[in-house]
């Protein structure tokens, strides 16, 4: 079977992250590298390999020239080959563009299971798995803690089978494939590539693919046809100094006032 | 602070770029907690084998990283720079691969190294006696031929992982002199074999140092490394590639010790400014500084000649006699600009101190250190 992985390169979210005046992301002023959140769905990629299930893996990324590192990244760890989508017209898609570009490079690369991170570690929405179902006719299953691939054979078929938490109760849920999963932070530890991982990714095939290759006209994506914008912006705020309480004789007092202000006692 | 290296290929720059990350979340957090209840990390070095740091200078086509020695003690550093004792075991383990790797026959090379070199067999090192440590050529250990093997009878004294490990390179002897010394890769568990109470260290406690007893266990033919009575030679030939390690490890102590030293002496204010700008400090600093950049220097200096085949055996020396005492010198250093908190268990600088002792002690004196440079000049 064929496994496609999208993976994102983001802002590295304990730099200091920021907007463009057009309010798209600032890649300039902060390293990035490969969505943690995106690990986790690379390691479950792995794991299903490992479980016995044969299969190909191909990892997914949309995004500029250094976005190839997380493509590395995630080869580094294991899996065969990759496609990167690179286009200057890209710059400013929202997440309902970035669909659209995926779904076509899935489509076009063939495809029995997608496998998603629950959401990117930068705009954080999440809905991109649910997009690309929908895009590309398939069922969703998403949120999930645990993933395993079943009864697959050489000419496809199979099901996924999966876990989902709640806050009230436990889910568990199956779909036919071909399907598109999300998987969550809680599904396992990611591992660590290998040095010789490391050198092996380097071999690997990276496909690079522009607008043009997927039949996509420059203005269906780009900033000019997105449906979320960042409209403004505000840093968030130093913190501001605390309260500071003067022991004579009162601290105490003063202490469980400010609790009590406070509604904590 | 990222130490600037500077390094032979991309592989080299990806590899301490991982090795970074690794030390950085697996070691470095649990490091202090360890040492302080002196329990050993169960799973550790299964991870470092996982991720390919445990078999680095040994070739590819064994199992190995193919790297040069240059690339392999930089790694070591970064190891040591989190965490002295892994750092230690890291590179006793690769010395304990190295009998096998330079003497084994194909057929035992074939059957252990992979193993060893992807880190699935720990490996100790075990030619130190209670009476023979210098001294190498003076050990009694006995191995004595029976049928299908050999059966070995005495004490073995010092042997990092002792107990713990899976393996050790065991130098025992089958005749009399130096000629009388024979190597085996023996198993970490044998009838007949025994380890005792780990020691009291003043440092390095999460990993254990202990003696062995052989009680008339018996090691098969095959575990026998090279020709019987070549034992010395391997000792000796794997000699200057164990200090080179040791070299690197202090280093990398040193390293830590002065960052944590700079980072305090930007915080901590004194007289009304921060205590890196009063001179004197800055002084300490700055020669602390210079006794890092220079252990660094003799050991990649050491390194490079071992890697282009040149003799090295004098440079590993000085390696190892510069890097341990710069590592002494500066840890201590680094507990005077802690001042009183330096002293304490509430900061890392004292257990540093403590761990830098050690290294001006074993894989050679550095007494030893000097005879081995001293010998050099005499025509």
């Amino acid at each position: 079977m064929k496994i496609v992985v999208c993976v994102k390169y983001v802002p590295d979210a304990t730099g200091d992250r920021g907007f463009n005046d057009d309010g798209t992301t600032d890649r300039e002023s902060v390293d990035s590298l490969l969505s943690e959140l995106d690990e986790y769905a690379i390691e479950q990629a792995l794991k299903i390999v490992e479980s016995g299930v044969e299969a190909e893996i191909t990892y997914l990324t949309v995004g500029p020239d250094d976005a190839k590192d997380a493509l590395r990244k995630a080869l580094a760890m294991g899996g065969d080959n990759a496609i990167h989508v690179n286009d200057d017209d890209i710059a400013g898609t929202d997440a309902l563009g970035t669909s659209l570009i995926l779904a076509k490079a899935i489509e076009r690369a063939g495809f029995d299971l997608v496998i998603c991170g629950m959401a990117s570690t930068d705009a954080s929405m999440g809905v991109v798995p649910a997009m690309l179902a929908e895009r590309l006719g398939v069922p969703q299953v998403t949120y999930l803690d645990e993933v395993t691939v079943e009864g697959t054979t050489v000419k496809g078929g199979g099901t996924v089978k999966g876990r989902r938490e709640g806050d009230v109760a436990t889910e568990l849920i199956e779909a036919a494939l071909p399907a598109v999963v999300s998987v969550t932070d809680r599904t396992g530890e990611a591992r660590y590539p290998s040095f010789k991982g490391i050198m092996a990714a380097k071999k690997k095939n990276v496909e690079a693919l522009d607008l043009d290759d997927l039949g996509i006209e420059s203005d269906q994506v780009g900033l000019s046809a997105a449906w979320s914008i960042v409209d403004t912006a505000t840093k968030r705020p130093p913190r501001a100094k605390g309260e500071v309480v003067e022991d004579e004789g009162e601290g105490g007092v003063q202490l469980a006032g400010f609790l009590a202000a406070k509604k904590f006692i | 602070m990222t130490v600037d290296r500077l390094l032979p290929t991309r592989d080299a720059e990806d590899l301490l770029d991982l090795t970074r990350t690794v030390a950085d979340r697996e070691l470095a957090p649990v490091a202090a907690r360890h040492e302080r209840a002196e329990s050993y990390p169960e799973g550790l070095f299964g991870v470092l084998g996982e991720v390919g740091l445990l078999g680095l200078p040994y070739p590819e086509e064994d199992g190995g990283g193919g790297q040069p020695y240059e690339v392999y003690l930089q790694v070591l550093e970064e190891l040591a720079a989190r965490w002295a004792a892994v750092a230690v075991a890291t590179s006793v383990h690769t010395l304990a691969c190295f009998p096998v790797a330079t003497y084994g026959s194909p057929a035992q090379r074939e059957r252990w190294l992979p193993r060893m070199l992807e880190g699935r067999l720990i490996g100790g090192y075990s030619l130190s006696e209670p009476h023979a440590g210098s001294d190498a050529a003076a050990i009694i250990c006995k191995a004595r031929p029976v049928a299908d093997g050999y059966r070995i009878n005495g004490t073995k004294a010092w042997i990092t992982h002792g107990g713990k490990a899976d393996f050790y390179a065991l130098f025992a002897r089958t005749g009399e002199g130096s000629r009388g010394i024979s190597c085996f890769l023996a198993p970490g568990a044998a009838e007949g074999l025994a380890f005792g109470r780990p020691e009291e260290k003043m440092g390095l406690n999460a990993v254990p140092t202990t003696s062995a007893f052989w009680d008339g266990a018996v090691l098969e033919q095959d575990r026998l490394i090279g020709a019987e009575g070549q034992g010395l030679a391997i000792a000796l030939s794997a000699l200057d590639s164990g200090r080179l390690g040791i070299a690197a490890c202090a280093t990398g102590l040193a390293q830590a010790a002065l960052d944590a030293a700079v980072e305090y002496a930007n915080e901590r204010t004194a007289f009304g400014r921060r205590i890196v700008d009063h001179q004197g400090l800055g002084f300490l600093l700055a020669d602390m500084a210079a006794a890092v950049d220079s252990a660094r220097a003799t050991y990649l200096d050491a390194a490079r000649r071992r890697d282009l085949g040149r003799p090295y055996s004098r440079q590993a020396s000085v390696a190892k006699l510069i890097a341990t005492d710069a590592a002494m010198k500066v840890t201590t250093d680094a507990v005077q600009v802690f001042g009183g908190c330096g002293y304490t268990r509430e900061f890392p600088v004292e257990r540093y101190m403590r761990e830098a002792k050690v290294m001006q002690i074993f894989e050679g004196t550095n007494q030893i250190q000097r005879m081995v440079i001293a010998r050099q000049f005499a025509r």
